[in-house]
């Protein structure tokens, strides 16, 4: 009797927790939006630092990317949210102590994606480029990494739905985003509906990611 | 004044001597064709030359510019400025054409002229059109470089070079990666430019074409120039390395 008037409350509480977990998911995709805004760039410049000639700019960029990519997203989390704590007494704000940890982990991925798009090209491609005179900012901006980037959609594709996913992680530390929502409206309810819901709005944004993606390679299949 | 002088030129890969001691002078309008088996060293001298490699020792001066000069035993090489002058002032066709697969064919042509050289984004259409019509390819300009056929491509690639009015232009054997009916149209490209008196220095295995079409023919192996001719001393020549090089000629041919 009684799961039975639980289980009636929560259908007609389904609108409700649809609209909590759209207000919910706006956090979701800041995390998702803003880490890609800084991870982006930033491993394009990671990819530079691994990619110079300069030992000493080259190893402690290797050493980011081992300690980065090796080592737990959820662990890396905490460590930036308590590491100021321990340095200058304060911590950053949840939300943007989560930003840095993501940007961070992601720009390490990025870079490695990017470089491996980088060394897949042709050195003729540098070398048409240098006899025409193009600077080496004109080469790498106009000839190389627009044909990089069709190169690198398929793995960043993955990256991309990686990230969707991983943005539940930032619950560790306090964020009140979409799995955190989920998680705790599910403990209140005695019901896993809410983790259910949960899921299915993490599959729609990745099915936007998944299209999103399928449409740049289609814009991009006018060369080969 | 000869357009390009390269002087006591030397490049080594490591151990290994690939340039030693190239002495070399170009005139204005002429046609200069080098052969020789791989690894003698011919592809590497017009690598050093366009700065596709850096030399060790020796002088590079075209058209008047000094690229590289020797100081002290080592290589010195000019400023930016005078480098990128001499930039404009050459161009190089490659065995790979090496086309850039992003851009349309009218692009491929006309982005060098408009980003580097500042020619306004008209003209430079205007003038690869014309340079597409006279290459034979008129139709083509909207075509992307995978939709080319290796003849095709490296008829691009050359008009290309030619977007930047280079005073020389050399070809790193520019028909090796085609089958022969695609020889033929690039060689006949080469022909007429020719016939406009291009400065043009090629590296080539297609020996008939060289001697029908050079002024000069320069023979090298192991990193020196062996002879340095008109075809016709060059294919008399008594001396053995040379016979011998161009006795294989002769045998494939058969």
């Amino acid at each position: 009797m009684i799961e039975q008037a639980l289980l009636a409350m929560q259908l007609s509480d389904l609108p409700d927790l649809a609209l909590q977990m759209l207000e919910a998911s706006k956090t979701t995709l800041a995390v998702f939006f803003l880490t890609l805004l800084f991870g982006l760039p930033l491993g394009l410049l990671v990819c530079a630092g691994r990619m110079s000639k300069i030992p000493v700019i080259r190893y402690p960029i290797q050493l980011f990317l081992l300690i980065m990519r090796g080592t737990p997203l959820i662990l890396q989390l905490f460590f930036f949210y308590y590491l100021p704590y321990y340095i200058v007494g304060a911590t950053l704000p949840r939300f943007w102590a989560a930003i840095v940890a993501f940007a961070l982990n992601y720009a390490a991925y990025f870079a490695e994606i990017y470089r491996g798009g980088i060394e897949s090209m042709p050195k003729g491609q540098y070398e048409a480029a240098a006899v025409l005179g193009f600077s080496r900012g004109q080469t790498f901006f106009k000839i190389i990494l627009p044909q990089v980037i069709k190169r690198i959609l398929p793995p960043m594709s993955n990256e991309f739905m990686t990230l969707v996913k991983d943005t539940s992680l930032a619950q560790v530390i306090g964020v009140a985003e979409l799995f955190r929502l989920a998680t705790s409206t599910s403990t209140r309810v005695f019901s896993t509906v809410p983790l259910v819901v949960a899921g299915v709005f993490y599959l729609v944004m990745n099915t936007i990611v998944a299209k999103g993606f399928s449409i740049a390679e289609k814009k991009l299949d006018y060369y080969r | 004044m000869s357009i390009l002088s390269v002087k006591e030129l030397y490049k080594n890969f490591g151990k290994l001597q690939v340039l030693q001691g190239i002495d070399l002078q170009v005139e204005d309008g002429e046609i200069v064709s080098i052969i020789g088996s791989s690894g003698s060293g011919k592809s590497t001298l017009l690598r050093c030359i366009n700065r596709l490699e850096t030399v060790d020792r020796g002088t590079i001066t075209l058209d008047g510019d000094v690229m590289v000069r020797e100081e002290g035993g080592k290589a010195v090489y000019s400023d930016a400025a005078t480098l990128k002058a001499i930039r404009l002032k050459t161009g190089l066709v490659f065995q790979n054409f090496n086309l850039f697969p992003h851009y349309s064919v009218l692009r491929n042509i006309t982005e060098a002229p408009v980003c580097v050289a500042g020619v306004s984004p008209e003209e430079a259409k205007e003038r690869a059109l014309q340079l597409l019509d006279q290459l034979g390819l008129k139709d083509r300009a909207d075509a992307y470089p995978y939709q080319l056929s290796g003849g095709q491509a490296q008829r691009v690639s050359i008009a290309r070079a030619l977007a930047l009015n280079p005073k020389i232009l050399f070809f790193d054997e520019p028909t090796s990666a085609l089958d022969p009916e695609l020889t033929g149209e690039v060689l006949k490209v080469i022909r007429n430019l020719a016939k406009m008196h291009m400065t043009m220095v090629i590296v080539t295995h297609e020996m008939a074409f060289a001697g029908e079409v050079s002024d000069r023919m320069i023979f090298m192996d192991k990193g020196v120039i062996v002879e340095n001719g008109t075809p016709q001393e060059v294919f008399a020549s008594t001396n053995p390395r040379t016979q011998s090089f161009l006795g294989k000629f002769h045998q494939s041919a058969l």
